[in-house]
C-alpha cells in the first residue's frame, strides 16, 4: 500500500505564519485529505486542531487550502492530486488561527447579523410556483464554508477597520432573501452603501470555489449590481421615471 | 454594520503584500490570464487593421462584418468601419465576461485565484468603472441593431445575381450571425431586462412570458464565455475570408440551385 506525504501548516493563535510539518500516513481506497489528517491525529498527532463535522460535504466545517486550492477536506480525495508529490494543507488564510488548521470565521457571523433578514408580506396567502422559488433554492444550498470568502481578493486586501465588503456569502444570502416571493424588504441600498457589492470586480473565483455549485456571480451578484445601475446610476431610466412621475 | 475588525492575518501579508504572483498554487495558473492577453491582443491588432483599412471588404454577395451597415457619410473620409465598430466594440468592453477576462489578464486583479496583485488603491466597480455596467446596456441596444443587419447579410449572401445559391461566404456570414446572436442574447444586462430583475415572475405582468424569456436567456448566459470567445473570432474570420477574396487570393466555392 502506497504512503502519502503530508505537509500540514501548523501554529496557536497569533501565530498566522506556523511551521510545516511533514507526516507519512497509509493510502487507502477512497480516501480523502481528512481520512489522512485523521490518521495522523490517531498515530502520531493527537494535538494536531482541525475543524470538522458531517464528512458529507455538507457542514461546511471542513474548509482548508489543498496544495494552495481552496477545497474541503472531506471533499478531497487524495487520487484526486498529483500523485507522487508532498500534499500541503493549510488554515484558510483570510481568518486569523485559533490553533493549526481551525480558522476564526466569526467575522462573517456579524456579517450576518447586519444584514436585513426575511421580513413576510402582509395578506399574503404564502402559496408560490416552482419558477418563483428555484432562484432562492440555489442560494440555500450554500453551506457557509466560506471558501468563496478566502479566496476572494478584495476581502482578502480589505484593510479598513470598519468592513466595507461583506464577501460573496452574504450576496448569496442576500440573493436568497431578495428573491423570495413572500419577502417585502428592499436590500439594493444596504448591498451597495455598506456590504460593498460594486467593489466586486466579477472575476468569479467564488464561483470557481463553491462546492455546492452555486453560480454565485451570475445569479447573486451580476443581478443586484444590475438593479443598482437601474435605481441609482442609469440616466435614461431616472429621466424615465421622472418624467413617468410627472 | 457592526464595528468590527476584519481578521486579516499575517499570512495575507505573506501573500498579499508581496508583490505580483505569489500562490501556494503548483500549477501554471499564469497560462490562462496570458492566453486571454494574447488572445485580446491579436484580435485587437488585426480588428485595428482591418477597420482602418477601408478596403478589399465587400465581394459580391458578401460584405465583412467589420464594415456592415455600410454607412457612407458625404464629406467624411473615415473607414466605414469606424462609423459602426463602436457599437459592438463597446458592448465587449463592457461585458461581464469580457471585464473578467481583462481584469485578471491585463489589469491583473487578480491575475488568477489566489494569486497576489500588486499593491493598489483598490476600488472595484465602484469608482469610474461603474459606467461599465451603466454603458453596457446601452451599447447592447446598439448591438441588437447591428446584429439584425448582420442577419440581413448573412441571408443576402445567398442571393447570387437573384439565383439562389450557396458559397461557402454564405456559410460563413451565417455561421459568424448565429455565433454573435449566441453571445449577444446571453447578455447578462439583457438577463436581468427580460426577468431577472424581478422578485417573483409569477406576481409580475407578462409573468409567463418573462420567465420564459429569463431561462432562454440564461442558457445562453451560462455559456457566455464560450461565445464570446467563439464569435469574437467568427467575425474576424469572416473578415479575412471575403478579404482574401477581394484581393483574388481565394476562390470560393459556390453552387447554384
Amino acid at each position: 500500500m502506497s504512503e502519502i506525504h503530508l505537509v500540514v501548516n501548523r501554529g496557536n493563535a497569533g501565530d498566522e505564519r506556523g511551521w510545516d510539518e511533514s507526516f507519512y500516513v497509509r493510502a487507502s481506497k477512497g480516501m480523502v485529505v481528512l481520512d489522512a489528517l485523521w490518521q495522523v491525529q490517531e498515530q502520531v498527532a493527537p494535538d494536531l486542531a482541525v475543524r470538522w463535522n458531517c464528512k458529507a460535504g455538507k457542514c461546511g466545517s471542513c474548509s482548508a487550502e489543498i496544495n494552495g486550492y481552496r477545497l474541503l477536506l472531506c471533499k478531497t480525495r487524495i487520487d484526486s492530486l498529483p500523485a507522487g508529490q508532498p500534499i500541503t494543507v493549510q488554515p484558510m488564510q483570510t481568518f486569523a488561527r485559533i490553533k493549526d488548521l481551525v480558522t476564526d470565521v466569526s467575522w462573517n457571523y456579524e456579517i450576518n447579523r447586519a444584514l436585513p433578514p426575511f421580513r413576510p408580506r402582509e395578506s399574503s396567502d404564502w402559496r408560490w410556483f416552482q419558477r418563483d422559488i428555484t432562484r432562492v433554492q440555489e442560494m440555500r444550498k450554500c453551506i457557509e464554508c466560506f471558501l468563496c470568502q478566502d479566496v476572494c481578493h478584495v476581502l482578502r486586501y480589505q484593510r479598513t477597520e470598519k468592513p466595507r465588503y461583506a464577501g460573496a456569502r452574504f450576496y448569496v444570502r442576500a440573493a436568497g432573501l431578495d428573491y423570495h416571493p413572500m419577502d417585502d424588504r428592499d436590500r439594493l441600498a444596504y448591498l451597495r452603501e455598506e456590504a460593498g457589492i460594486e467593489l466586486c470586480n466579477v472575476t468569479r473565483c467564488c464561483t470557481e470555489v463553491c462546492p455546492e455549485g452555486i453560480r454565485i456571480t451570475d445569479n447573486a451578484i451580476i443581478p443586484p449590481k444590475e438593479r443598482i445601475v437601474d435605481r441609482y446610476a442609469d440616466p435614461i431610466k431616472a429621466l424615465l421615471r421622472r418624467m413617468l412621475r410627472r | 454594520m457592526p464595528e468590527t475588525t476584519t481578521q486579516c492575518s499575517p499570512l495575507l501579508a505573506q501573500f498579499g503584500e508581496g508583490g505580483l504572483g505569489q500562490t501556494r498554487r503548483p500549477d501554471r495558473w499564469w497560462l490562462a490570464p496570458a492566453s486571454v492577453a494574447v488572445g485580446l491582443a491579436a484580435f485587437a491588432a488585426y480588428s485595428t487593421w482591418a477597420a482602418l483599412s477601408g478596403e478589399n471588404y465587400t465581394f459580391s454577395p458578401y460584405l465583412s462584418p467589420f464594415y456592415s451597415p455600410n454607412f457612407h457619410v458625404p464629406r467624411i473620409h473615415v473607414s466605414p468601419a469606424l462609423l459602426v465598430l463602436w457599437a459592438p466594440l463597446g458592448f465587449r468592453l463592457s461585458c461581464y465576461y469580457y471585464r473578467k477576462a481583462y481584469y485578471r489578464a491585463l489589469y491583473l486583479s487578480p491575475p488568477a485565484c489566489v494569486v497576489s496583485e500588486p499593491v493598489r488603491d483598490y476600488r472595484g466597480e465602484a469608482g469610474i468603472l461603474r459606467w461599465l455596467s451603466i454603458v453596457h446596456r446601452w451599447f447592447l441596444y446598439a448591438s441588437i441593431l447591428v446584429l439584425s443587419v448582420l442577419w440581413l447579410d448573412a441571408l443576402r449572401a445567398f442571393d447570387f445575381n437573384g439565383h439562389l445559391g450557396v458559397g461557402l461566404g454564405s456559410v460563413v456570414l451565417l455561421l459568424n450571425a448565429a455565433a454573435l446572436s449566441f453571445f449577444t442574447f446571453g447578455c447578462h444586462a439583457l438577463r436581468s431586462a427580460v426577468g431577472g430583475n424581478k422578485r417573483c415572475f409569477n406576481c409580475s405582468a407578462l409573468g409567463h412570458i418573462r420567465y420564459r424569456s429569463w431561462r432562454a436567456v440564461s442558457y445562453l448566459t451560462s455559456r457566455h464565455p464560450f461565445w464570446a470567445w467563439a464569435s469574437l473570432y467568427t467575425v474576424a474570420l469572416a473578415d479575412l475570408y471575403i478579404r482574401l477574396l477581394s484581393m483574388g487570393v481565394l476562390h470560393d466555392p459556390r453552387v447554384l440551385l
